[in-house]
């Protein structure tokens, strides 16, 4: 059993990709922080990357005490398992209590192997964290399609892990100039067996959907491939991502990689707008957590009505180009 | 080469609900069926033994009933299966699971690749693909959507959120895959009928070299503490479509008032 008294502080995995810090790993300093006082102690986050030590000024900004800093050309990119080695070799010297990261595809591959290296439990994907008078986070998750809410703790081993959803948590709001400690770790990236050849972004300047503050759905309603573009005006008004329903990835009219739903992405935005989507459970449950929802559906009693903050019962066709013309001349 | 595939048993529907007084999982109106990711993994295995050839070894922990899959895998190609089984395991989490797996994989013997799903549908955690491989100190490749071998080593097309990577990586290594990767096929007739035939003897934590409280409930590092319903979000105001303009316009000035645009 681990001497648990040889671990604190919280820690926060600062997830990079070319330098630029996810915004996830901001929400996570904000909780961070929060757990960090609660806790009285000290919030540290974690950049492991090559030449972007200046970056730290972001996160200490956003309320790091700390920053632990690895320099080296096998943490460039997003190798998991240099990221793996790395951390859990940083966890092992430091001996954090707590070590939050995004339930990212890169927090989801690296997370659940350094739990197995530091020998310890990972809550993955929460979207509530909080601390008992003894320490112990309590992280809830959604399961079973987002019809349990449950609450996981790891009252034995240090530190306690947790993955947090994307946009489930607020961003604080930063501190220009605020100053911390900057540590330097030596690389221990281990033996790296899986080498990346290449890095391929989507064509375009594609807002990605878990990243995106706002999201315009469409389902089978929509009719057809063409009708997408609507959709995509709609988005671009917006500054928004595309998203779909399981029925009009299955239709072909748009790519399985805008599904959101229990066998597609989970979803979190400040906006949600479905138009032409019944609102069945397995969608709902990858959208159901949106801040505010928009339904557009031509019958009144499609369940998508029962979430939706406005419920706009009409044709999409005639009311999506209306909201076009709404939004240009606002 | 030898490629494992572990699987897991789901319940088809999400409608489930939860006792308050034992926070049991309550699941009514559905069916049991292979986690919807896990068959994507299947596929990628038996599309690798018809391309390359392979000899294709499925895997699940559960209790009897999770037999059914194994069934079925064999059913749609598979050549061997494992069901790793005891009263032991119960209450194991994402993290004992995968020590479980591995233990059991370990056991099979010579092993060149391991395909999970992504994800289960139920639980959700993608924990146990990453795990596996971490416990048997092997790389691991997360959502993949193509691959091509090319003799020990394998050339990878892995998700991440706006793009993807190219990578290789060399054999032995665990791949979790979604469904942008493939689309699984279907079981033959003659199939069927050779895995109803098939003889899975279940294998317990003894055989497997695992002492019981290093993993279920007691080997688990983490714990449901809680289990909730959680609170049923309410509908709120409906508004008439058919003047298009006009709902445009409220809807518009409600998100204006809310700042979100
Ligand atoms: C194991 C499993 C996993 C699944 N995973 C997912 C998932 O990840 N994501 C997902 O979305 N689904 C998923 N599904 C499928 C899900 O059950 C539904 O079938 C699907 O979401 C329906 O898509 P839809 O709402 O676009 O289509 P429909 O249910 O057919 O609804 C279309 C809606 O459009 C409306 N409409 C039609 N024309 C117009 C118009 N001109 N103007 C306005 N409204 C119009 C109709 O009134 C209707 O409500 C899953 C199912 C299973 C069994």
């Amino acid at each position: 059993m681990t001497d648990k008294t040889q671990f604190s502080g919280v820690w926060v995995f600062a997830e990079q990709r070319e330098g630029v810090i996810a915004s996830v790993t901001f929400e996570a300093l904000a909780k961070g922080r929060e757990l960090a006082t609660k806790r009285g102690t000290h919030l540290a986050a974690v950049l492991l990357g090559q030449g972007i030590k200046e970056k730290a000024a972001d996160l200490f900004a956003h309320g790091a005490d700390k920053v632990y800093y690895v320099d080296s050309s096998a943490l460039a990119g997003a190798n998991s398992d240099a990221l793996t080695a790395q951390l859990a070799a940083l966890i092992a010297q430091y001996k954090p209590e707590i070590v939050l990261g995004g339930s990212t595809i890169c927090g989801r591959s690296v997370f659940p192997r350094v739990a197995v290296r530091a020998q310890t439990g990972l809550a993955p994907d929460c979207t509530g964290l909080d601390l008992d008078a003894s320490g112990v986070l309590q992280a809830t998750r959604p399961a079973y399609v987002g019809n349990v809410l449950a609450t996981v703790v790891c009252p034995e081993h240090r530190p306690q892990m947790a993955t947090l959803r994307p946009k489930a948590f607020k961003k604080g709001t930063p501190t220009a100039g605020r100053i911390g400690e900057l540590i330097e770790a030596p690389a221990a990236v281990g033996d790296v067996k899986t080498k990346v050849v290449e890095v391929v972004r989507d064509a375009g300047n594609q807002v990605s959907l878990t990243a995106a503050d706002i999201i315009v759905s469409g389902g089978r309603g929509l009719g057809g491939t063409v009708h997408f573009s609507l959709l995509t005006e709609l988005a671009k008004e917006f500054g928004g991502a595309v998203g779909a329903s399981r029925a009009a990835v299955d239709s072909d009219w748009i790519n399985v990689s805008h599904q959101v739903g229990q066998t597609g992405k989970t979803v979190s935005p400040k906006l949600y707008i479905a138009c032409g989507i019944s609102g069945a459970i397995q969608h709902a449950a990858g959208m159901g957590s949106s801040e505010f929802i928009v339904a557009i559906n031509k019958d009144p009693g499609a369940p998508i009505f029962e979430i939706a903050d406005i419920g706009v019962v009409g044709d999409l066709f005639t009311v999506v180009p209306a909201l076009i013309a709404a939004l240009k001349n606002r | 080469m030898h490629i494992v595939v572990c699987l897991k048993q789901v319940f088809s529907t999400p409608q489930v609900r939860i006792n308050p007084e034992t926070n049991a999982v309550i699941r009514e109106g559905g069916e049991w069926i292979i986690n919807p990711f896990d068959e994507h993994a299947l596929e990628t295995a038996l599309a690798l033994k018809d391309t390359v050839g392979a000899k294709v070894t499925v895997i699940t922990a559960g209790s009897q009933q999770a037999e059914a899959v194994l069934r079925e895998a064999l059913a749609r190609g598979a050549d061997a299966a494992v069901l790793l089984s005891d009263a032991a395991f119960e209450g194991s989490d994402a993290w004992a699971t995968a020590k479980i797996l591995a233990a059991g994989i370990q056991k099979v013997g010579a092993v060149d690749l391991i395909v999970c799903g992504k994800q289960t549908m139920d639980g959700d955690t993608a924990q146990v693909g990453p795990a596996v491989a971490e416990f048997l100190g092997w790389p691991c490749v997360t959502y993949v959507r193509k691959l091509a071998v090319e003799g020990t080593t394998l050339k990878l097309e892995r998700l991440f959120e706006d793009g993807f990577e190219k990578v290789e990586v060399v054999l032995p290594a665990v791949l979790t895959v979604g469904k942008e990767i493939n689309t699984p096929r279907m079981a033959s007739l003659k199939g069927r009928m050779a895995a109803k035939k098939a003889q899975i003897a279940p294998v317990n934590a003894a055989a497997l070299g695992l002492a019981p409280e290093s993993v279920g409930r007691a080997g688990s590092p983490t714990r449901i503490v809680k289990m909730a319903t959680p609170p049923k979000k309410t509908g709120g105001i409906k508004i008439d479509g058919s003047d298009a303009a006009a709902a445009a316009k409220t809807v518009v000035e409600k998100l204006r008032e809310l700042k979100l645009v």
